[in-house]
């Protein structure tokens, strides 16, 4: 495919992330934190996000599981996940915990589980949409191309 | 992608790196005129993600950035190297420390600019934030711009700080002091030196323009500088010392707003510092060393606090008025050396002026009169801590600021206590307990010295107004754990002692103590000699209510160096060590944590036994505070073990009579001259 293609279609793909909701501004202060001097910043951070994130939910799983539930630690991961989240720009799976926190205060263990459920499936589709952005920037990079800035107009 | 900001940023940075290269003489210079580009900033988060946005915000601000992922590592960061932030980033959430801890600790102990930041932006948290003396709360995410401005609070500390130096006023502003953040360069170290002589320079000349400017603002302290100082010691040499009297010496002095009150606190300290030269003639080099060196600090502060301590268990109206005042006339006038406060002021001068332009000097009105007993007392004892004093302590749970104010506030308190407590709890702004007039000299010594000061300090603060009713628990408890930890004291001290500082409970002397004893491990000696245990003393009369519930006195084989104290109270050593030992190792029963007690007693004992044996008595209220378990659990937190109901005041009082002498010496630290805790046989 050509550069401008892909870098098209590249484009087309963040604004709509963005529009959806998967992505917000915060992702845009990376983006613009990104520079010569740190090419990969971006990508660098959001995985770090990735390896975190699927650690704090493995801990979430756990610790819901348990017979005795540890309220105060499931909040505390999830406050966790919810601050990294919203650093990196990940709206909906920062919003995902904030319901989550609201169902710990209550000790509500069902409405916990459910959270997350729902933390999780926002996290992976937000995780699988980066990708999928990230492998764009690199044919992109790959072809010789730049990538091209968004003006999402934020 | 965007490249264009990072651009923009590169060159600037390169473009003003360019300008200043090879420009050493004017480095400094040079830093300033880049200011705040270069600022050195601690970014502590557990979560990485957000530790590696942020540090690449803050490179991209052209700060110099460190990120630390604990906040253990992070402080002990901060104590390696005073100087080498400008201003600390830290997150609320954290596995190891809570956040707001570690604000106090900063605060305590380096007195530095702390930013909170939060994803959790509820009210009160914030709130926590603000009294903890956070000077910024982030809620997260957080954006660059937020943190492009963070260098005003660095600029706005140093701007308070220098106000607080030059003001003459008479009373310190506590809160104000909270932010004040050391004589640290203004935005790189270079200009240290031109910070602090023109500091001291301002301090002398321009009090009045300052003060006009902060009469609006809390009052200023007066900052006891070494030149300052040295015209006062000329003014009472001049006069004699037994015809110096304030007023004459204001004239002598003919320093430009400084005011009758300022001198009568400073003079007050200067009095018990002289009492205590004379009374300690065994190790007088003791004191020196303690007072002088900043690691020596320790030591300083935790006898400061013993007699501080002892004063605030005063004032808590724990100890009868009359206790107090045999006590005082009995052996607390012994000028043991190291109360802290007629040191530091001499000795330390260095420090305080050199250091800590805080020093403050609360306009000790108070002072006066307390001053006279505090002198006797105060090696150690804060007896004469006031009731005032003591509600401030207990205001221990807010920032330690707070505390600082109220002991400085009070005045109340005589000046003693001040220095004492200001010692202790000074090191950092905020936890400028210190404010304290009297204190002026103590806190600096501690501030810079960085630990031990907190202990005193802490003491100090329980008096303060608050009106804290456990009268010193509560704020020593927020110092001395500050302290504790400060004071090198394994971390684990630190946190335990927020809630030990009070084993004492009534006493916030012991509470400030105990502290001190956590520190046993660089000081052995200090422990020894760190007052804090006197309190004990004071504490049985406090005992009322605190019940020292493991105290069982057991002979805890006082073996205590005592060589330095002057064995004449061997007989009352016994006396006052059982109630000490037993209180020491009830303590030490008890679990550790709250027994700062008990490592308080140890001290005790060590300190004032000289006779080498300590009956336990079982009357004796043990000391709940006196863990003289060994280990420095200072943790106070059981106020109410300290004291036994049942303590009889009468068998406290007397030995703590007893005791004075002895204790007196161990209040020092230079005092035992071995004597570790640890060697206290349980």
């Amino acid at each position: 495919m050509e550069v401008v293609q892909i870098q098209r279609r590249l484009v087309d793909y963040t604004k709509s992330l963005f529009m959806e909701g998967f992505l917000d501004g915060q992702f845009l202060q990376l983006q613009q934190l990104q520079d010569e001097s740190n090419p990969d910043f971006v990508v660098e951070v959001v995985s770090l996000f990735f390896d975190d994130s699927e650690k704090l939910l493995n801990e979430l799983t756990i610790a819901l599981d348990q017979p005795n539930v540890d309220f105060k630690k499931v909040d505390g991961h999830v406050h966790q996940l919810k601050g990294s989240s919203s650093s990196i720009g990940a709206q909906r799976v920062k919003n995902a915990c904030i319901a989550f926190r609201s169902f710990c205060e209550g000790q509500n263990i069902e409405g916990c589980l459910a959270c997350l459920q729902q933390v999780k499936q926002e996290y992976y589709l937000v995780k699988n949409k980066l990708e999928t952005l990230f492998r764009l920037e690199q044919q992109i990079v790959a072809s010789g191309g730049s990538i091209p800035m968004i003006e999402m107009g934020f | 992608m965007n490249s264009s900001i990072g651009k923009a940023y590169m060159s600037t940075a390169s473009s003003s790196a360019g300008r200043k290269a090879g420009d050493a003489a004017a480095a400094a210079a040079a830093a300033a005129d880049q200011f705040p580009a270069g600022l050195r900033v601690l970014v502590v988060d557990d979560d990485p993600t957000c530790l590696m946005i942020l540090e690449k915000m803050l490179r991209t601000c052209l700060y110099e950035v460190t990120k630390c992922n604990r906040a253990e590592t992070a402080l002990s960061m901060l104590r390696e190297n005073k100087n080498g932030f400008d201003v600390v980033i830290s997150d609320v959430h954290m596995p190891d420390m809570d956040g707001f801890k570690l604000l106090e600790h900063i605060g305590l102990e380096m007195d530095l600019p702390v930013i909170m930041m939060s994803a959790d932006d509820g009210k009160h948290v914030v709130m926590k934030g603000v009294t903890h003396g956070a000077c910024d709360y982030l809620i997260k995410p957080v954006r660059i711009e937020a943190l492009k401005n963070i260098w005003q609070h660095v600029v706005r500390k140093r701007k308070n700080e220098w106000k607080d130096f030059e003001q003459s006023g008479s009373v310190e502003e506590g809160d104000r002091q909270l932010k004040q953040s050391e004589d640290a360069d203004y935005s790189s170290s270079a200009n240290e030196g031109n910070w602090k002589s023109s500091k001291r320079r301002k301090d002398d000349e321009d009090e009045t323009d300052e003060r006009d400017d902060t009469s609006s603002l809390k009052k200023p302290r007066v900052v006891w500088s070494v030149e300052l100082h040295q015209q006062f010691v000329a003014a009472v040499n001049q006069l004699g010392i037994d015809k110096a009297v304030p007023k004459k010496i204001l004239e002598l002095m003919n320093v430009p707003g400084l005011t009758r009150e300022n001198v009568a606190s400073h003079l007050q300290k200067y009095r018990l510092y002289l009492r205590r030269l004379s009374g300690v003639s065994q190790h007088p080099g003791n004191l020196n060393n303690s007072f002088m060196s900043p690691q020596e600090a320790t030591f300083g502060p935790l006898s400061s606090l013993s007699g501080l301590d002892l004063q605030t268990l005063a004032a808590t109206g724990q100890l009868p008025a009359q206790s107090l005042v045999t006590l005082q006339s009995s052996g607390l006038g012994r000028p043991t050396g190291k109360s802290g406060i007629p040191m530091p002021l001499i000795d330390q001068r260095n420090i305080f002026s050199f250091e800590n332009p805080k020093l403050r000097f609360g306009e000790g009105q108070q002072q006066h009169v307390n001053n006279n007993k505090q002198m006797n007392l105060l090696h150690g004892i804060p007896t004469t801590m006031e009731p005032k004093q003591l509600a401030g302590l207990h205001h221990g749970a807010q920032s330690m600021g707070n505390m600082n104010m109220q002991v400085a506030s009070h005045g109340s308190q005589s000046s003693q206590n001040n220095p004492l407590l200001m010692q202790m709890a000074q090191p950092q702004a905020r936890g400028q307990m210190l404010n304290d007039s009297s204190l002026g000299h103590a806190p600096r010594l501690l501030s810079p010295m960085g630990q031990p000061m907190l202990s005193n300090g802490i003491a100090a603060n329980v008096p303060t107004r608050n009106g804290i009713q456990e009268n010193i628990r509560a704020p020593s408890y927020n110092p001395v754990p500050q302290t504790s930890s400060m004071l090198n004291f394994p971390m684990n001290h630190a946190s335990e002692l927020p809630g030990n500082s009070y084993p004492l409970g009534s006493t916030p002397g012991i509470s400030s103590l105990t502290p001190k004893v956590a520190f046993r491990e660089d000081v052995n000696s200090d422990i020894k000699g760190s007052v804090g245990f006197l309190p004990s003393y004071d504490i049985f009369n406090d005992l009322d209510h605190h019940k020292p519930q493991n105290w069982e006195l057991q002979n805890v084989g006082m073996t205590f160096d005592a060589s330095q104290h002057s064995n004449s109270l061997q007989g009352n050593l016994n006396h006052a060590q059982s109630v000490l030992v037993q209180q020491g190792f009830s303590s030490g029963q008890m679990n550790g944590q709250n027994r700062s007690a008990t490592v308080v007693s140890k001290t005790m004992f060590s300190s004032g036994d000289s006779t080498g044996h300590v009956n336990a008595q079982n009357g004796n209220q043990p000391l709940n505070s006196l863990l003289v378990d060994g280990t420095v659990r200072v943790k106070s937190e059981t106020p109410t073990n300290l004291y036994p109901d049942d303590f009889g005041q009468e068998d406290l009082m007397s030995a703590l009579l007893k005791q004075q002498d002895v204790i007196a010496p161990a209040e020092h630290e230079f005092d035992f001259d071995g004597y570790s805790l640890d060697n206290i046989p349980v």
